[in-house]
């Protein structure tokens, strides 16, 4: 596993400092509204020391103000009505053809589902790998998180209402990734398929950790 | 396919060889002159392998005829409905290995609807009485059923080669089987095949007390496998050397297998990707030495499922890689070129167009060795991204001059730099370009690809396959008929205006052999114009085009020894419409097995 490391690589979009107010806002912004814990959980517990395994010694996050980054992004394509609809991509322009492009749809099946990316959890002495290709929203990959780590619940439909919480030790976590650039942010951040494209991998921090990232700014979102 | 020529001759041909010494010494009664010369023949025609030259050597006179009969050990049947295996058994009664090809290419896309035929059974049964030696089965696009591999397998004690490439009609309970029946198995390749998921643990059924496999390909097989039974599998076929594994083992996996066998020389390396889940604090195992044990490794495939985080492992083997398939790996320019620049000794290549042109510059400048190169779209949609165009294509064939065969998926061309591939890469043999878009134009330009394609056939000497597409008109099938001389495989959708076109190629092209066209107006009068030559071709197809069932019948009716199907879709409601037009020479009269949805004319 590669070292993680929490330091933002300089970017166009650097200007926007770190600034103190936005990340004291940050962590309730970011923080999912409490739901009630689902029906009894397998509780995985952290027997290994495996909460810092392969991060660095400290975990310094620097602060990305999503208003300058992700709103150009989030220009192009609506949010969050982006996380109901599908795909997001263009509408075929074309009804396509049958046998057109001659592909074997064999091959086309395989490549299909072809993104994958290690999830860890804080505490879980697990990773696991999830394939981004077959969700199309957040709410289909928490779901399947929730599925994959059945110690969490994620309660409700919408991601700005839902939390994803470990029932036994209370805890709550923060679903996280690391971009393309090594930037950790916030999952749901940015549309859906830039997350797809951008993605490395995923991180559920825990939220007392989740300090620093990048909230989920809903005045961002207003403005598109 | 490996030839044995060490192997015991079978009983007969030796007592010819003694009769000949006989004479020779003046011991025994000397034979005829003629059956001297025969004998002689025998023993000479065992030594010819080439199928071209066997079937000259069979016209020259009936005694050759004969002998030559009696000495081919490889029947190659390029369509299985050309000849019956009757007749084939008739002919020729010493056959060790036998080659098979069913259905038509453009199956593969759907355009064909199942049940179509291209029945492994009736060859099958008519093999297990009269070919006891056979030892080599290889089928591309037949229709193979479990019981056909039992009987198979139980029929053919000296059973050495299994290779399906693109079939079906089997899943892992024949393979089962195979693996258990045939003690003498050295080879098993499954190729892009659809193998049923039986829940049969096949890979279990191989003989306890050790194997002569020497390759193992099942890369295409959609079920996981009983790994633990794998690794013991490997452990005991000390002769392996090809192995390429599923998307369903992982790369911990992979790594158990490769510091059993370092000795292969092929390997495809499964999912390449952790194992759904995986232990936190667990060491990963040390891939970057596994795959520098292997020092014979030559061909790299597999990346099913790949995280590329893992890439580095395979650095220490690319200096020696002759061939590379990343065609289904998801990776991006970057994590391309921190691979490529290793693999100076690369021939074959295959990518996802998703390293983009950067990408291909790159390969264009390390593999000055190439020699084959597909670029395989990662999104095969009409009007998807395209991250490939005539760039990557004018820097291969700046970088890559000996490069014989090209596949090349991508939205954007030119004819600039097709006309500069053509000059620069004069080697070409197979030149496949698949402007993914229907009918664009050069994209700098707006003309149509004509140019481009015609400078492909005019300064390609040596071109025998040809795949065009993007806007063409008339004029590039002129110069296919002036220019490709040599032209014996051609792919045509999407293009030309009137009959003109297809008749050029009919009428200018005399090598061809196998032409498959869909979606381009031509139309009784343009079949007419190949009558000459339909007896010559391995096949005709012609979907969604400007035929009519009469022009087909009267095809029909002026060429008896060809069979001309029409297909319906199944849901045409219309009896006398039809999708497709499939014709081939045939010394049979027409099959019987063939689905409600054909009408043979």
């Amino acid at each position: 596993m590669q070292d993680f490391k929490f330091d933002t690589m300089p970017s166009n979009t650097a200007d926007q400092s770190p600034d103190s107010s936005t990340t004291g806002m940050s962590l309730k912004d970011t923080e999912l509204t409490l739901g009630l814990p689902g029906e009894a959980q397998v509780v995985i517990v952290g027997g290994k020391s495996c909460s810092k395994r392969g991060y660095s010694d400290t975990v310094d996050f620097r602060f990305r103000c999503c208003s300058g980054e992700s709103s150009a992004k989030a220009e192009q394509v609506d949010w969050p009505g982006n996380e109901i609809s599908g795909p997001g991509k263009a509408p075929d322009s074309k009804a396509q053809v049958v046998g057109w492009p001659p592909v074997r749809s064999v091959r086309k099946k395989a490549l299909k589902s072809c993104k994958y990316v290690k999830v860890a959890v804080d505490g879980a002495p697990y990773l696991r790998k999830v394939d981004l290709e077959v969700h199309r929203s957040y709410q289909q990959l928490l779901m399947a998180l929730e599925t994959m780590f059945d110690c969490f619940t994620i309660s409700s439909n919408d991601l700005e209402e839902s939390k994803i919480m470990n029932p036994v030790n209370g805890a709550e976590y923060v679903p996280t990734y690391e971009d393309k650039d090594g930037d950790w942010m916030l999952v749901g951040d940015v549309p859906w398929n830039m997350f797809v494209e951008s993605c490395k991998r995923v991180r559920l921090m825990k939220s007392s950790e989740a300090i620093g990232l990048a909230p989920r700014t809903p005045s961002c979102t207003s403005t598109t | 396919m490996s030839e044995d020529r060490n192997e015991m001759p079978e009983p007969e041909v030796d007592t010819r060889r003694r009769e000949i010494a006989g004479v020779l010494t003046g011991e025994f009664q000397s034979p005829s002159p003629d059956q001297v010369l025969e004998n002689v023949l025998e023993n000479v025609l065992l030594f010819l392998t080439s199928r071209r030259d066997r079937n000259a050597v069979s016209l020259v006179c009936k005694s050759w005829y004969r002998a030559e009969a009696l000495t081919r050990s490889d029947l190659f049947i390029g369509n299985c409905y050309a000849v019956s295996p009757r007749r084939a058994i008739e002919r020729f009664r010493r056959v060790r290995s036998v080659v098979l090809k069913g259905k038509p290419r453009f199956a593969d896309f759907n355009l064909m609807p199942p049940n179509w035929g291209a029945y492994f059974t009736p060859w099958v049964t008519a093999m297990a009485t009269s070919y006891p030696w056979l030892e080599k089965v290889y089928l591309k696009r037949m229709f193979v059923t479990d019981r056909d591999l039992e009987l198979l397998a139980q029929s053919f004690p000296a059973f050495k080669e299994l290779v399906l490439v693109c079939c079906d009609g089997f899943g892992t309970s024949g393979l089962a089987g195979i693996a258990s029946k045939c003690r003498q198995l050295r080879v098993l390749d499954l190729i892009e095949d659809e193998v049923t998921d039986d829940e049969v643990d096949w890979i279990s059924c191989f003989p306890e007390s050790g194997t002569c496999l020497e390759s193992l390909i099942f890369d295409c097989i959609e079920c996981p496998i009983n790994f633990e039974a794998l690794e013991r599998l490997v452990a005991r076929s000390p002769s392996l050397r090809k192995l390429r594994l599923n998307r369903y083992v992982s790369i911990g996996q992979l790594y158990r297998l490769m510091i059993r066998a370092p000795q292969l020389t092929h390997l495809g390396s499964g999912s390449f990707s952790s194992s759904d889940i995986v232990a936190q604090g667990d060491q990963e195992p040390d891939y970057i030495s596994a795959f520098a044990a292997c020092k014979s490794l030559v061909c790299l495939s597999g990346f099913r499922e790949i995280i590329p985080d893992y890439l580095p492992a395979i650095y220490p083997v690319c200096a020696n890689l002759t061939s590379l398939n990343f065609s289904y790996a998801n990776i991006n320019t970057e994590q391309l070129k921190s691979v490529i620049c290793h693999c100076h000794k690369l021939q074959i290549f295959w990518v996802l167009d998703s390293v983009c042109d950067e990408g291909l510059q790159a390969v264009a400048a390390t593999c000055k060795e190439l020699r084959e190169l597909r670029v395989f779209p990662i999104d095969a949609r009409e009007d998807s991204e395209g991250p490939v165009s005539e760039v990557g294509l004018q820097a291969i064939s700046e970088g890559c001059r000996k490069l014989q065969s090209i596949l090349y998926f991508c939205q954007r061309m030119t004819n600039a730099a097709v006309i500069a591939m053509s000059k620069n890469c004069p080697d070409l043999v197979v030149f496949r370009l698949c402007i993914m878009g229907r009918h664009r134009p050069d994209h700098i330009t707006g003309e149509p690809m004509d140019e481009g394609f015609g400078a492909i056939v005019m300064n390609c000497k040596k071109l025998t396959r040809l795949a065009i597409s993007g806007l063409l008109t008339d004029k590039a099938f002129s110069y296919i008929g002036k220019y490709g001389k040599l032209v014996r495989t051609l792919s045509v959708a999407f293009a030309g205006d009137s009959d003109m076109g297809l008749k050029y190629v009919l009428e200018g092209c005399p090598k061809l052999q196998k032409l498959e066209i869909r979606d381009s107006p031509f139309g009784d009068a343009a079949l007419r114009s190949g009558l000459h030559h339909y007896y010559n071709m391995r096949f005709l197809w012609m979907s969604s085009c400007r035929l009519s069932r009469q022009g087909c019948e009267e095809i029909a009716r002026a060429m008896p020894g060809l069979v001309v199907e029409v297909i319906r879709n199944e849901n045409e409601e219309d009896k006398d419409g039809f999708e497709i037009l499939y014709m081939y020479r045939s010394l049979e009269s027409p099959r019987i097995d063939a689905p409600e949805f054909v009408t043979i004319l």
